[in-house]
Order: structure tokens, then C-alpha cells, then sequence
């Protein structure tokens, strides 16, 4: 399955390409994206780290000279794994961050002080465990909303304008879909689907998508009454150039907005799913869930769930504060002074 | 003349902007004696409203009232009341209508109980006491089947009938000053007349005095003793009725009266006057009408016109009206 | 009004109906009965037991149409129309991991359940709307920008860190309620549902005190307000008799829309503190693959919100004048 995700790498990150250059070429984007840069530069320049480190996490390539060991047995390596060397960087088991002895029995480990955060119970790296996690992470966001926001804005958008029956069936749809509580239908369609990263981003995407288009649909239905929208119908504009042309351009900044709060929401529920032992290999849910009984040892093994947590919160808290910038600065009601 | 019932004196409003706190009313002083009905005319924007709520206390957050102001009201000075005091004196001394008689009043109580609520605040009367007051007050501000109309929420109510609710509602505690927000910008023009025309009855009855925000002269003509002429957060002009009606001294004034239609000038195209009001924080310098003004000359950029009194009752800030810079 | 309400409730069952088909396409078309079959009673297991347990478990019938039978029975012997007729008389069967009748097991879970969800749902509510009320009214201050930047913080932290440091802080460091566990012994129910109400609080109270503070705000900067200002009315009057009884309307459908994601929300909780409710029952359906426990699940949670939603229709025309008197 190692294909799919590069070519979703590559997907979004040639959506990313173009939404920059979208964004670069129009006056009204380059103004609030600059006003955003100006308000939240921390948050923006984390969220940049982490898509970096993603980034570094999905090159990856066989290199015939140094790969050619029996350890790496021929797979693909990525940046990251070619800095921390995961098949040799390892210790018995648990030892403390930075630690020259092992935790358990106190022996001499393989590589004493080199540890940032210590190693888990199978003696691998925390630091190198979190750092893999950035791109399951990103992958459960991006790859849903990939999913999702297609879909959402395409039944959104034509239930919305051309009403009738259309909009019936899709809101029927939507109602249906929305009556069965997030989680309890999420856990359904994972168990159906079964497990896997496609799966499960697959299974969010159908929970998601509702939201996504009730937002699409209500604005397309407020657009549609408007005066402008009214002239370029009365002028005979096609309705396929009306959506392109006026309605698209004019929802985008809620599509944006509405993406950017349910990736935390994605990212956060991820966790969920892993307790219940249905979500994504390497991430940090799973992390945080092996980790859970490490507490109440003696002495405490902190760091596993510390590594994970921190990376978790860091991102979903910068997310969650450009999200609340870019509504401030978007939306001029709530847009204020000084 | 004995003193005014109420006098404002220097009060500038602002309110904190991208560069620094942005005016946006700019050294106001008026008055208004008691009974008499005051009219303040302004395009939109030009601070009448703002300048209003001052005299409430009432400017929303997070503007702010400038140091040096006073606003005396029956002799005590309203800016450094204690909260408690002057929460009793809003409703009870000074009453204020507003424009929007569809958003002001509260969507889920009855009007019935709205109007309840300013007696409740101000007086200890028993509940059936005060609903009594209320019809009774419902009948003098001309509501049809007021003991029925008690009941009744605001969506269930004409614009017209909602405005006589506000009227009642300002006028339950028999307040000495109403202040009165374009009180039928929102309605239609025959029901205008009827609001206009209770306005008048009640100040004339009650001897309440009033001051009358609009920005439409035919409103002032019916009703104003005196009026004061605002523009970019400051009064231009001020006199009675018939002086700025029939003299008007000021460039703004003569153009603002200009552009009424007229019965006699039908046939001629309708005088406006050019551009539009400069944004707070964009005022510009020295008389702040002079881009748009006909007559402006060599003073008018630089130097700022000085208040220049006319008659006994009537003054404006114009370089035309000061004999030390002829043109 | 009554022509309103009865709209509203055939829509819902339009809607239930609409539910039941999704949850036949999930498990009964995309999942096969007969994978189902063979995950419960074993790979090796003789063609008997195999084809009884099928029986047993109502597996053995064609999709959506029986050719073998005839006339009306074409359609009504099928998996599709007997799935129907089983929901919609509560008729669950057995746990197809267990063999234990799933009705017996809600009743057992349905009183557990009910003493988590709903402290923590009076709890909840209380709290953030006290919190949104008091930092509505201290609007533009620091009070106001501290208790948002402290929203921020709890509502970027994951649920199940909260449980996880919660027992740990409060069960093992300060020790003052159990970890786990339950007693439904009134007098000492609360010592074990202490922890989880405390957690679960703390895990909604960011966004809803965002989402409550926001309607506040809303309702701040209308008209009326400054009318009931303008007549004399004191900061703490307007807050409580004005703004609040108008958010009341937003903040109600909100807080209706919610009742079933309590049921659902204590999934984590319940499992995790070891109370034996309906939420560790879905958890325990979906470790043992039992599908029959889990589509009754999700069933349930689907008719609860339908029903939360139609409360939440009717409530709010006769709370808003402006929807009862038309």
C-alpha cells in the first residue's frame, strides 16, 4: 500500500503548490494571508516544521550502495529514517531520556546519552517514534479533507443552487448521515471497511463530508438570493461559470476555515479510534495508547507519553490558533480594531 | 434664561483605531432648557448618534469619552456619577428612543413586560399598580386595545405600534429629557406623521424637553424650536428654527437644505452636495467641510474656522462669516 | 402548531428509516453474514454448526430478494425485511459473540450508563455557560482573553490524555477517588463516578465555553440590549434577564443536539473506569467483532438524536415567540 500514500503526497502537495499560487494572485488571499502571517507567525512557522518534517518523512528511495544490507532488507527509506538508522539506533528495552544505562537492570546501553526522550518498551527511539507520527497525522487531516471537500462541496454546491430535487436527496442524505452520533458511525464503517489508513481516512471522510456540505449548501442558498447572482442569471450567464465564477470564490474562505477546525477534530479523534484499537499504525493515538500503563509503574515512564502528547498538542493547538486568526481576520464582523 | 436643563460641554468620543484612537466626536458642546426641543442634524457618520449615547453614558465598548468633557444635567455632572446614579438616572430623568423600533425591543419578552420593567426599576409600585401605569400609558402614546396589546410580543406589533411601545417605555418614569434617534427613519411616511405628531403632544404635555436626532429637515420643520447642524464630529452651525430654516449662514446648512425637494422647484434638477462625509480619522485639516464646500477660499485648508456668533441665537464656524480674514 | 410537530415527527421517522437502510448496506452488503459466521464459531468449524449458528443468529436468509419463496414472501423472507422488522420492534437478538441477548445487556448498561452521562451533562452545561456569562460580561478585558486562551489550551489537548493524567493525578497521586470501578450502591456510587464526571467536564468545557461565550456576544451587541440599558437597567440585570434569555434559545438547541453524544461520549469514559455501561459495552462489540451488539448500537444512538433533534424542534417553537405565534 506504500504507493497510495506517496501518491496522495504528491496530490497534496501539488494542492499546496496551487493554493499558494492562487493565493500569491489575488489581491483579497495575499492581504489576509499577509494580516494572518502578521498575527500568528509562531503558529504558522509550526505548522511549517511539522510539514517539513512530513515532507522529509515521504521521500523516500532505495539507495543500492548503503541499503544493500540484510537490515534494511531492500525496502524504501525515507529522510527520517535515514538520520536516526531505526535498525540499529535501538536499546533492550526502556530507558530513561538521555540515559547511559538501561532502565530495568541498569546495563550499559548501545548508545548511552543518545536518547532524547528515551526509548520505549521494545528499546526503540521515542524522538524518531514521534517524528514518524507528524506524517500519519497530516495524512489523517489532509488526506480526509482531500476526500472530503470535493465531494462535500459538489452535493453542497448544486443542492444548494439548483434546489428541488436535488437538494431533497442530498439533504436527506445529510440528515441521515448526521443522525448517527460521529463516533458510533465512524467505529461501524472501520469495522466494515477494516483497518488501514485508506480505511480509516475514508471512513472520516464519510462522517466528515456532512458538515462540510450543510456549510457549502446553506451559503450557496444565501448567494443565490443575491443581487449579483440574480444580474449574472438575468444576463444568461451558464450556471456552471455562475458557481466557478461567483459562488466558489465566495464560500472558499469558510471551506478554508471549516478545514482548518475539523483537522484538529480529525487529528484528535485519531486518538480515540487508537484506544479502541481501530486506528492508524505509527501514530501518535497509538503511541499514546501503548503508553498508557506506564504511569502507574514505579518508578513513572513518563517520556513514551510525553513524546507523543506534546507533539499532539503543539500541532493541534498552532492549528486551532491560525484557524481562529483566519476567521478574525476573514470574516470582517468579528474583525477588530488595533 | 434660567439654567439649561441640560448642557454638554467638550465632549470629544473616541474610539481606538489601527493608528492610534480615531475621533469621532470632536469637541461637541450644545444645550437644551427644559421643554424645548432641540434638533440635531447630521449626514450618517457625522457623530449625531454617538454624541447621543454620551449623554446616556451608553457609548459602546470600546469607545471611550475624552477627559475634559462635562455633561451637566439639571446641575450635576452625568461623567462622574457613581454607576448606581446614573443607572437611575437613565430611564427616569433622561429617556431615549430609537431608530430601529424592529431590533430594540427584546424579541422573546412582552412588550407589555418591557415597558413594566423601566417602572420596576425606578419606582416600588405593586405589580398591578405598574401594569395599570402601562395601559394607561399605552393608551396615551395612542395604542389601540392596550390592555389586549399588553400581551403581546413585538413580532406581533406594526412597526408603527412598536415605536409607540419605545415611546411609552422612554416616557414611563415622565423623564425631563428625551432623547429621540431618528425615531421614524424606519417607518413609513404616513405613520411618520402620527409618531412626529405624538412626539410633539407628549413634549407639549409633560413639558419633557427633547432632543431630536435626524437627518431629514422636513422632520426638523415640524418639530424642532432649535436646531444644531453637525458635520465630521462637530456642530457647525446652531439657532432657532426659523434662523437656520431661513438664514442659514453655514456653506453645509445651505446645502444640506438645498437638496430638499421643493413643491416650487419641480422641473429643476435637485442640488446635492458633492462627495460624502470624510470617515473619522480622515477628517481633513483646517475647516473639515472645505473639500466639498462651493465658497471654500485661502483660510480653509490651514487654519480652522472659529465659532462665530450671528445673531443672539444662532452662531456657526465659517471662514466667511469672520471679519478678521476677509476674502 | 400541531401540523408542525407531526411534519416534524414524520420527517424523523423518514429519517430513521433512511438510517436502517445505511446500517443494512454496512452490515448486512458490505460486511458478509457469512464472514460474520465464521469469525464466531471458527474457521474449522463442521458445516452444521456453521449453518445453526446462522439460524440462530437470523444470517440465514437471501439479501433483498428470496427466490425461494413465494408471493409476498419473495420480499418479506429476507435478511432486508427482517432486519427492519427487528429494529423497529426492539427485537435485538443475541450478541453474535456471546450468544447473551443484547436487550438484557442494554437493560444492565442502561442505568450505569445514565449515571455518568447525565452529571456529567448537568455538570457540564452548568459550568460552561457560568464561565461564558461571566467572560461575556468581562468582554475585551484580560479576564476575557485569559479564560480564552485557556480554552484554546484544554480544547487542544486529546480526550484520552485527560483520562490518563486524570487517574493518574487524582487516583494515584492525591488518591482521592478510585481509578476504577463501579458500585451501584447509592452511598457509594459517587466515589467511583467522581472521576470520570470530572474528566469528562474538563475535556468538553474549552469548546463549549467558546461556543456559549460566542452566542453571548452575539446577543451583546443587539439592539434591545442597549434599549434595556438605556431604561436603566444594571450590567448584572441585562446579562441575566436580556442576553441570557435570549441565548437560551441558540444554547438550547445546542444542548438537546448533545443528549445522545453523551450516550456515546461516555464510550471512552465508561471504558476506561471500568463502569459497566452502555459505552464499554460498544467498546467491548467492537474488540470482539460483535456486529449484531454493535449495529443495535449505533441504532439506538441514531433514534435517540433523531428523537433529541425533533425535542429540540418543538422546544425551540415554544420558546421563541416569534416561532410559537407565527
Amino acid at each position: 500500500m506504500h504507493w497510495v500514500s506517496d501518491i496522495l503526497v504528491v496530490l497534496l502537495a501539488s494542492a499546496a503548490v496551487g493554493v499558494c499560487r492562487y493565493v500569491s494572485g489575488d489581491r483579497f488571499w495575499r492581504e489576509n494571508a499577509t494580516e494572518l502571517w502578521r498575527r500568528r507567525p509562531f503558529a504558522i512557522a509550526i505548522v511549517g516544521a511539522y510539514l517539513l518534517i512530513a515532507l522529509m518523512d515521504s521521500i523516500s528511495w532505495v539507495d543500492p550502495a548503503s541499503d544493500a544490507n540484510a537490515l534494511t532488507s531492500g525496502k524504501p527509506r525515507t529522510i527520517i529514517d535515514r538520520l536516526f538508522v531505526p535498525e540499529t539506533f535501538t536499546e533492550a528495552s526502556y530507558s530513561a531520556p538521555l540515559a547511559s544505562v538501561a532502565f530495568y537492570g541498569g546495563q550499559p546501553l548501545l548508545h548511552p546519552g543518545a536518547h532524547l526522550l528515551g526509548t520505549d518498551l521494545l528499546g526503540r527511539d521515542v524522538v524518531y517514534r514521534t517524528l514518524k507520527g507528524v506524517r500519519v497525522a497530516l495524512l489523517i487531516g489532509g488526506l480526509t479533507s482531500l476526500v472530503v471537500i470535493p465531494i462535500a462541496l459538489l452535493f453542497g454546491v448544486s443542492a444548494g443552487y439548483f434546489g428541488r430535487r436535488i437538494d431533497d436527496a442530498v439533504f436527506f442524505a445529510m440528515t441521515v448521515l448526521a443522525s448517527v452520533p460521529t463516533l458510533l458511525l465512524l467505529i461501524a464503517l472501520i469495522m466494515v471497511l477494516g483497518k488501514g489508513t485508506v480505511q480509516v481516512c475514508v471512513a472520516l471522510g464519510v462522517t466528515g463530508w456532512v458538515h462540510f456540505c450543510r456549510i457549502a449548501r446553506g451559503e450557496t442558498l444565501k448567494l443565490r438570493e443575491t443581487d449579483f447572482i440574480a444580474a449574472a442569471r438575468a444576463l444568461g450567464v451558464r450556471d456552471g461559470t455562475i458557481i466557478r465564477r461567483h459562488i466558489l470564490p465566495n464560500i472558499a474562505h469558510l471551506v478554508i476555515i471549516t478545514f482548518a477546525l475539523s483537522f484538529t477534530a480529525l487529528v484528535l479523534s485519531e486518538t480515540i479510534l487508537s484506544y479502541l484499537g481501530i486506528g492508524l499504525d505509527g501514530s501518535w493515538g497509538q503511541m499514546i495508547d501503548q503508553a498508557r500503563n506506564e504511569l502507574s509503574r514505579t518508578p513513572v515512564i513518563w517520556w513514551n507519553l510525553t513524546g507523543a502528547s506534546i507533539a499532539l498538542f503543539t500541532l493541534v493547538l498552532a492549528v486551532n490558533m491560525i484557524a481562529d486568526a483566519m476567521r478574525d481576520v476573514i470574516d470582517p464582523r468579528t474583525r477588530r480594531e488595533g | 434664561m434660567s439654567a439649561p436643563l441640560l448642557a454638554v460641554e467638550n465632549l470629544s468620543i473616541s474610539f481606538p483605531g489601527e493608528a492610534g484612537p480615531v475621533r469621532v466626536v470632536d469637541r461637541v458642546s450644545l444645550s437644551i432648557a427644559r421643554g424645548e426641543t432641540l434638533a440635531l442634524v447630521g449626514e450618517s457618520g457625522s457623530g449625531k448618534s454617538m454624541t447621543a449615547l454620551a449623554m446616556m453614558r451608553l457609548v459602546p465598548k470600546p469607545g471611550r469619552i475624552q477627559p475634559g468633557a462635562h455633561i451637566a444635567f439639571e446641575g450635576r455632572d452625568l461623567l462622574s456619577l457613581s454607576v448606581p446614579d446614573m443607572r437611575a438616572v437613565r430611564g427616569a430623568g433622561i429617556g431615549m428612543i430609537f431608530q430601529e423600533p424592529m431590533t430594540s425591543l427584546n424579541p422573546v419578552t412582552t412588550v407589555g413586560d418591557q415597558v413594566l420593567e423601566a417602572i420596576e426599576l425606578h419606582a416600588k409600585l405593586s405589580r398591578a399598580q405598574a401594569r395599570s401605569h402601562v395601559i394607561e400609558l399605552f393608551g396615551l402614546v395612542g395604542i389601540p386595545d392596550a390592555k389586549h396589546r399588553f400581551g403581546a410580543y413585538p413580532h406581533q406589533l406594526s412597526g408603527g405600534l412598536k415605536q409607540r411601545v419605545m415611546i411609552a417605555m422612554a416616557m414611563a418614569m415622565r423623564p425631563r429629557l428625551l432623547i429621540a434617534d431618528e425615531p421614524t427613519t424606519a417607518l413609513d411616511a404616513t405613520i411618520r406623521a402620527q409618531i412626529l405628531e405624538l412626539l410633539r403632544d407628549l413634549s407639549a404635555k409633560t413639558e419633557t424637553a427633547v432632543l431630536l436626532i435626524t437627518h431629514d429637515f422636513g422632520v426638523v420643520n415640524e418639530v424642532a424650536d432649535r436646531v444644531a447642524v453637525m458635520y465630521a464630529g462637530e456642530i457647525v452651525e446652531e439657532g432657532s428654527r426659523g434662523e437656520l430654516l431661513g438664514h442659514p449662514r453655514h456653506p453645509y446648512t445651505q446645502g444640506l437644505l438645498r437638496s430638499i425637494p421643493k413643491a416650487e422647484a419641480r422641473g429643476h434638477r435637485l442640488e446635492e452636495i458633492k462627495g460624502s462625509v470624510p470617515r473619522p480619522g480622515h477628517w481633513p485639516t483646517g475647516c473639515r467641510f472645505h473639500p466639498r464646500c462651493p465658497h471654500a477660499f485661502a483660510p480653509c485648508p490651514g487654519t480652522e474656522p472659529q465659532r462665530t456668533t450671528v445673531s443672539a441665537t444662532q452662531a456657526a464656524c465659517c471662514h466667511l462669516l469672520d471679519r478678521s480674514v476677509e476674502p | 402548531m400541531a401540523a408542525y410537530f407531526l411534519r416534524r415527527i414524520g420527517y424523523g421517522v423518514i429519517t430513521l428509516l433512511g438510517v436502517l437502510l445505511l446500517l443494512f448496506v454496512l452490515f448486512f452488503a458490505v460486511t458478509d453474514p457469512d464472514d460474520i459466521a465464521r469469525k464466531a464459531v471458527g474457521e474449522r468449524a463442521r458445516p452444521e454448526v456453521y449453518a445453526q449458528w446462522k439460524t440462530n443468529h437470523g444470517y440465514d436468509k437471501p439479501l433483498i430478494i428470496n427466490t425461494g419463496a413465494t408471493g409476498a414472501g419473495r420480499f418479506t423472507d429476507t435478511l432486508l425485511a427482517e432486519h427492519y422488522r427487528r429494529m423497529l420492534t426492539f427485537d435485538f437478538g443475541r450478541s453474535d459473540a456471546d450468544d447473551s441477548p443484547i436487550s438484557r445487556r442494554l437493560r444492565e448498561g442502561a442505568l450505569p450508563s445514565l449515571g455518568i452521562t447525565v452529571p456529567l451533562f448537568v455538570m457540564g452545561l452548568v459550568v460552561s455557560v457560568a464561565v461564558a456569562l461571566f467572560v461575556a460580561f468581562f468582554r475585551e478585558t484580560y479576564i476575557d482573553r485569559v479564560v480564552l486562551v485557556l480554552c484554546m489550551l484544554t480544547m487542544s489537548v486529546a480526550g484520552l490524555l485527560y483520562i490518563i493524567a486524570g487517574q493518574y493525578l487524582v487516583g494515584q497521586l492525591l488518591r482521592w477517588f478510585p481509578i476504577s470501578g463501579f458500585d451501584p450502591n447509592p452511598a457509594v456510587v459517587a466515589r467511583f463516578l467522581a472521576l470520570p464526571v470530572l474528566v469528562g467536564v474538563l475535556s468538553g468545557f474549552g469548546a463549549d465555553t467558546r461556543f456559549y461565550r460566542t452566542i453571548f456576544l452575539e446577543e451583546i451587541g443587539r439592539d434591545y440590549v442597549r434599549t434595556a440599558r438605556a431604561k436603566g437597567c444594571g450590567d448584572a440585570r441585562v446579562m441575566v434577564r436580556h442576553v441570557l434569555r435570549n441565548a437560551l434559545i441558540p444554547i438550547l438547541t445546542n444542548v438537546v443536539v448533545q443528549i445522545p453524544f453523551l450516550f456515546t461520549g461516555a464510550l471512552l469514559l465508561e471504558s476506561f473506569f471500568g463502569i459497566p455501561g452502555l459505552g464499554a459495552l460498544t467498546v467491548e462489540a467492537i474488540q470482539g467483532n460483535d456486529f449484531s451488539t454493535l449495529r443495535t448500537m449505533v441504532y439506538l444512538g441514531a433514534l435517540l438524536f433523531i428523537a433529541g433533534q425533533i425535542l429540540t424542534d418543538i422546544s425551540y417553537a415554544l420558546a421563541d415567540p416569534r416561532v410559537r405565534l407565527g
